[in-house]
């Protein structure tokens, strides 16, 4: 199975990575030998197969309604890299 | 040309519990950005999701409400995209496996007839923060307070042909998810939002157009202009030869207008996969028949039973269950009373007028259901004439006391003796010797007419009080004499 | 100083002479830090140490002590893997993307470790989110492996695997989610442990593949993975995933013999691909085992290779949705002056994750993206599935599964990190145990030209005592895990 680098580049734009254009080729070359190794899958017969999404097949606990959490806006901004007002910023978006 | 227009509805329905879906942070609207969103609301490192069990309860209640199979193993799955609003960069949501499936639902139109609506699908969601675009130059605040919020999304089969439908669908959904206490419904504050998939086809055609999808349009009004200009738009498209594109659309409420949201369309491939932060929702038998015993009473049955036991018009019994509380009321009033009809005429006659005029719910009426059911008593068993009641109404609705205190106060009591009506009757003949002779020579037909002018006469001297059915009857013997 | 030998000193040792008042934990914690700080600049196995910290809390370990209290850990110094959030203490997932955030919170397993009395004394390095199996993807640099400097301690748990195998402390933490507690236990002669899924809460552990991902405890001996597991484990209503299960006492459980134990040895992890040499090494502990009462069978694991294929779709799946949060807005790298929202978005992103993380999520993304999902990702599932089913085929025929921890020797630093695919079969005999779920134990198994090599022993699910008895058992007959690096005594 191989990728081009523009199919590279079009899974880069999904995961909001940048891949600079000197090292397109090298990503895409990377990329296509991590696809091959895990074209082995093809080769299992899985007809009927469930499939496996956690290891022991457990069951979702509930928890209680009640509200647990305080405000620690000031403690829990701290790692933040920008904030005016108690608000998150990030470059203006348009809709 | 005639058009077709047809249209699904997405509903995304706020979940009232005390706290957020998959964290123990408050669950409440309108508070100082970010003071409600903890560790996990904001996706910090390492934190994880634990299910709220009230969300799922509510889920299940909303499923039962609408005859929906329950899914006894639904699961959560992520849903991938970046947005400042979306903490985690996925959303966790229910896309394989949701926890309600297909079911119907009864709608109320408003001249009493139901229509049925086919849901697709309900499934529990999060909801995400929200963005600030006009507070900071050239910056956008975010505020994730809301991110986390359970939400039920509502999904229906493309089975609606006007907005009038449309409408009725949402006031419908409003009412059943209050009688079920799983939300407040409130469309202004986003309780209650619900995006629109729209599109046009030749009248008598099978095929589905292409359609758009309006986002968050936020009141029933809106819902019904949004469709209209929407529809427009498509219409003059197509009548163009222009083809319609798929996409999201904003709903601009000051312009009237709607508008293409190019930022959602950068990459929409989702993603989606299940998610391994938390494991199958399984839901037994018992769970499900304990949830259904809890159930109360829903705008269905209850519309049935008043139409039964009150021998109610579809109208007015659809009209009257809408609400919780204009059906509560109703029942208290008619208990106290006896008087159905009539209570349901007070109610969505002078009371849900003066509600309307002053702005106010049926919570903050003055007059309570015992205030209305005095009225009513007094009217049925002829103290009042309609025209009394009336001015018992207005005493009422002013916190004047009860409605026996206004008819002393006012002096408002009807006036049914026979011999104090036969002398006013005396009196106004007498004092009218010209318009007696012409009845009196007038044939029948002419005479019920010109009989007005005496039963006004009367009535005016009693001051309104003089009771109507006596004051003819008398009044047509006195004529007839010599 | 009393003569602990801290180069060899095991946790238990430690306790004793904490407990006789031969020491104070203020006294072996300063002799710690000391220790870390002469050696690190060699290893670099330690990313941040907490002088203060550490100090305070052996002062209030002491005072427990003294007024007769204090966990079963009490005053012991430890090494959480840079992966654990530590309130207060720089967590930095050894990449870019984290070099400046402190946590506001502990994760479960550091409050689980204090309430027990352990002493933290700073952070260890490891492989950038845990994605490598050499610790060289690391943002601050490879960690060095203390039986040959040149050489790579192995990954992703590298930094707390050299730092126990060089004295810098008793006990360490670890993540395993394909192999990264056992493989660098193996390169660096280290006893690790990683426990059934579930078994060890995942709150506050920086996640890299959630359905894989599991904690476990990096010791010198089979005796102190007993007691820190205790310590560690147990149900926790913060993760969905943490398991109600009983835990028993495992320090308890490693007493008895392994009279009628039966050990599987999987066809596919003797093949000719398997190092001539570690085989050997091997065979060797499989006689030991035999000698304590065991009987040794052939058992059937006939999708082992397509292991890697199916981890290697998971992993990075579930790791580009873990680390989509990571977009410089509400902690991490924030590029400079981002022009708009996709500006600010790719660059915070291209520069904080290095290039191993940023291939990972191409692939994770792909394999999830509109077309490849059934292909790749739920194709993958199923064949966990049949993974997970011939484990269970495997465990009728006996209690516990035996092979290599890792296909060879600690390599040279740079050897295969060119090469994606030659460092994704360092995991092959490790991973298949993390896509069933079961816990997996590796022990040190004696030296090849002078570095270790590991063996592992793999139990039923959420039968770890089985897995410690034998490890132990194994331990009090052979003398490879006492076996302390030459640059340990440099200091």
């Amino acid at each position: 199975m191989s990728v081009t680098a523009s199919d590279v580049a079009q899974v880069a734009l999904l995961a909001r990575l940048t891949i600079p254009d000197d090292r397109i080729d090298e990503v895409t070359d990377r990329f296509t030998r991590v696809l091959d190794l895990v074209a082995e899958l093809q080769q299992v017969d899985t007809d009927g197969v469930l499939p496996m999404s956690n290891p022991h097949d457990m069951e979702q606990r509930l928890r209680a309604d009640e509200v647990t959490e305080v405000n620690e806006r000031d403690h829990l901004q701290q790692p933040a890299p920008a904030v005016e007002d108690g608000y998150f910023l990030v470059p203006k978006v348009i809709d | 040309m005639t058009w077709e227009m047809v249209m699904g509805l997405e509903v995304h329905l706020q979940l009232a519990t005390r706290s957020k879906i998959f964290s123990g942070a408050a669950n409440r609207f309108g508070a100082e950005p970010n003071v409600q969103a903890c560790a996990v609301d904001l996706g910090m490192p390492g934190m994880l999701p634990v299910l709220n069990e009230q969300a799922v309860r509510f889920a299940v209640m909303f499923g039962l409400g609408i005859d929906a199979r329950i899914g006894k193993r639904s699961i959560f799955d992520r849903k991938n995209y970046f947005y400042p609003d979306l903490p985690k960069g996925y959303q966790v949501s229910q896309f394989f496996e949701p926890i309600v499936c297909e079911g119907t639902f009864e709608v109320p139109m408003p001249d009493g007839d139901l229509f049925s609506i086919r849901i697709t699908r309900a499934h529990l969601e999060e909801d995400a923060g929200k963005s600030v675009h006009d507070r900071f130059p050239n910056q956008t605040g975010v505020d994730l307070n809301r991110a986390g919020t359970p939400l039920l999304e509502i999904v229906t089969e493309p089975d609606f042909r006007t907005a009038e439908q449309a409408v009725a669908y949402l006031k419908a959904l409003h009412s059943l998810v209050t009688y079920l206490g799983i939300s407040d419904g409130n469309m202004a504050e986003g309780s209650m939002r619900c995006d629109i998939n729209l599109s046009l086809r030749p009248a008598g055609s099978e095929a589905y157009g292409t359609r758009t999808e309006i986002k968050n349009v936020n009141s029933f009004r809106f819902v019904e202009k949004a469709i209209a200009v929407e529809a427009k738009r498509q219409q003059e498209l197509l009548e163009d030869g222009l083809s319609i594109v798929q996409e999201t659309r904003l709903y601009d409420a000051e312009r009237n207008e709607t508008r293409s949201m190019r930022s959602k369309e950068v990459a929409n491939d989702y993603r989606y996969f299940p998610e391994p932060d938390l494991l199958p929702i399984v839901l037994d038998d018992a769970y499900i028949a304990a949830v259904s015993a809890d159930l109360p009473e829903l705008p269905g049955a209850k519309r049935q039973r008043f139409i039964e036991q009150y021998q109610l018009s579809n109208y007015d019994a659809a009209q009257l269950v809408s609400s919780l509380a204009m059906a509560d009321y109703f029942e208290a009033t008619v208990t106290a009373c006896g008087e159905a009809k009539a209570t349901a005429n007070w109610m969505l006659g002078d009371l849900a007028a003066a509600l309307n005029r002053e702005n106010l719910s049926l919570e903050d009426a003055p007059i309570g259901p015992l205030d209305l059911a005095g009225l009513v008593a007094r009217v049925a068993d002829g103290t009042l004439s309609s025209k009394l009641g009336k001015q018992v109404f207005e005493g009422l609705w002013l916190r004047e006391g009860s409605a026996d205190e206004i008819i002393a106060q006012r002096g408002l009591k009807q006036v049914s003796d026979a011999g104090a009506l036969e002398s006013l009757i005396a009196t106004v003949i007498s004092n009218n010797p010209d318009q007696v002779a012409q009845y009196r020579a007038a044939d029948e037909v002419k005479q019920k007419k010109l009989i007005g002018f005496f039963v006004g006469q009367i009535m005016k001297a009693s001051k309104g009080q003089a009771n109507p059915k006596l004051v003819n009857e008398l009044l047509a013997r006195a004529l007839a004499g010599d | 100083m009393p003569d602990i030998n801290l180069a060899t000193a095991t946790a238990a040792e430690v306790l004793g002479a904490l407990n006789n008042r031969d020491i104070s934990s203020v006294e072996l914690t300063q002799a710690y830090l000391s220790r870390v700080d002469a050696l690190n600049g060699h290893l670099n196995a330690v990313i941040t140490v907490d002088h203060e910290g550490a100090l305070t809390a052996a002062k209030d370990a002491d005072d427990a002590r003294h007024r007769g209290e204090g966990g079963i850990l009490n005053g012991v110094p430890l090494l959480h893997k840079d992966i654990f959030c530590t309130s207060g203490l720089r967590t930095t997932c050894a990449s870019r993307m984290l070099e400046n955030f402190t946590p506001p919170y502990d994760a479960t397993v550091v409050s689980k470790l204090k309430a027990a009395g352990a002493v933290t004394l700073g952070k260890t390095n490891m492989d950038e989110f845990a994605m490598g199996s050499s610790n060289e993807t690391s943002y601050f640099g490879p960690a060095h492996n203390p039986w040959d400097l040149s050489c790579v301690p192995g990954g992703s748990s590298g930094g707390s695997a050299a730092a126990v195998a060089a004295g810098l402390a008793p006990l360490s933490t670890g993540t395993d989610t394909g192999g990264s507690i056992r493989q660098p236990a193996s390169l660096c002669g280290i006893t690790g442990l990683k426990p059934t899924y579930g078994r060890v809460s995942r709150f506050g552990i920086i996640a890299f593949a959630s359905s894989l991902d599991q904690a476990g405890p990096m010791t010198r001996t089979v005796e102190d993975a007993a007691l820190m597991l205790n310590a560690m484990c147990g149900l926790d209503p913060h993760d969905s995933t943490s398991a109600d299960m009983p835990v028993p006492n495992f320090h308890d459980a490693l007493r008895g013999d392994l009279k009628g134990l039966r050990i599987g040895l999987p066809k596919q992890y003797f093949s000719e691909l398997l190092d001539v040499r570690v085989a050997n090494r091997i065979q060797d502990a499989l006689k030991e085992l035999e000698a304590e009462g065991a009987t040794l069978v052939d058992v059937d694991l006939p999708h082992t290779q397509e292991g890697i294929a199916t981890y290697y779709v998971i992993a990075p799946a579930e790791a580009s949705a873990n680390l989509a949060r990571y977009d410089g807005v509400r902690f991490g790298h924030r590029c400079d002056d981002p022009t708009d929202l996709m500006d600010l978005y790719a660059r915070s992103r291209s520069e904080g994750f290095g290039s191993e993380v940023q291939r990972r999520i191409l692939v994770g993304t792909y394999a999830l993206s509109a077309g490849f999902y059934d292909a790749y990702f739920k194709k993958a599932q199923q064949v966990r599935r049949i993974i997970s089913n011939d484990f269970k085929q495997a465990f009728d025929q006996c209690d516990l599964i035996a092979g290599p921890s890792a296909p060879g020797v600690a390599f040279s630093v740079g050897a295969k990190s060119h090469d994606p695919i030659a460092m994704y079969m360092e995991d092959v005999y490790t991973l298949s145990v993390n896509l069933a779920g079961l816990p997996g134990l590796s022990l040190p198994a004696g030296l090849i030209n002078g570095l270790p090599i590991g063996l592992q022993l793999i139990g039923r699910a959420f039968d770890e005592a089985t897995l410690l008895k034998a490890g132990h058992r194994f331990q009090l007959r052979t003398d490879h895990h006492r076996l302390a690096p030459p640059f340990g005594e440099i200091s």
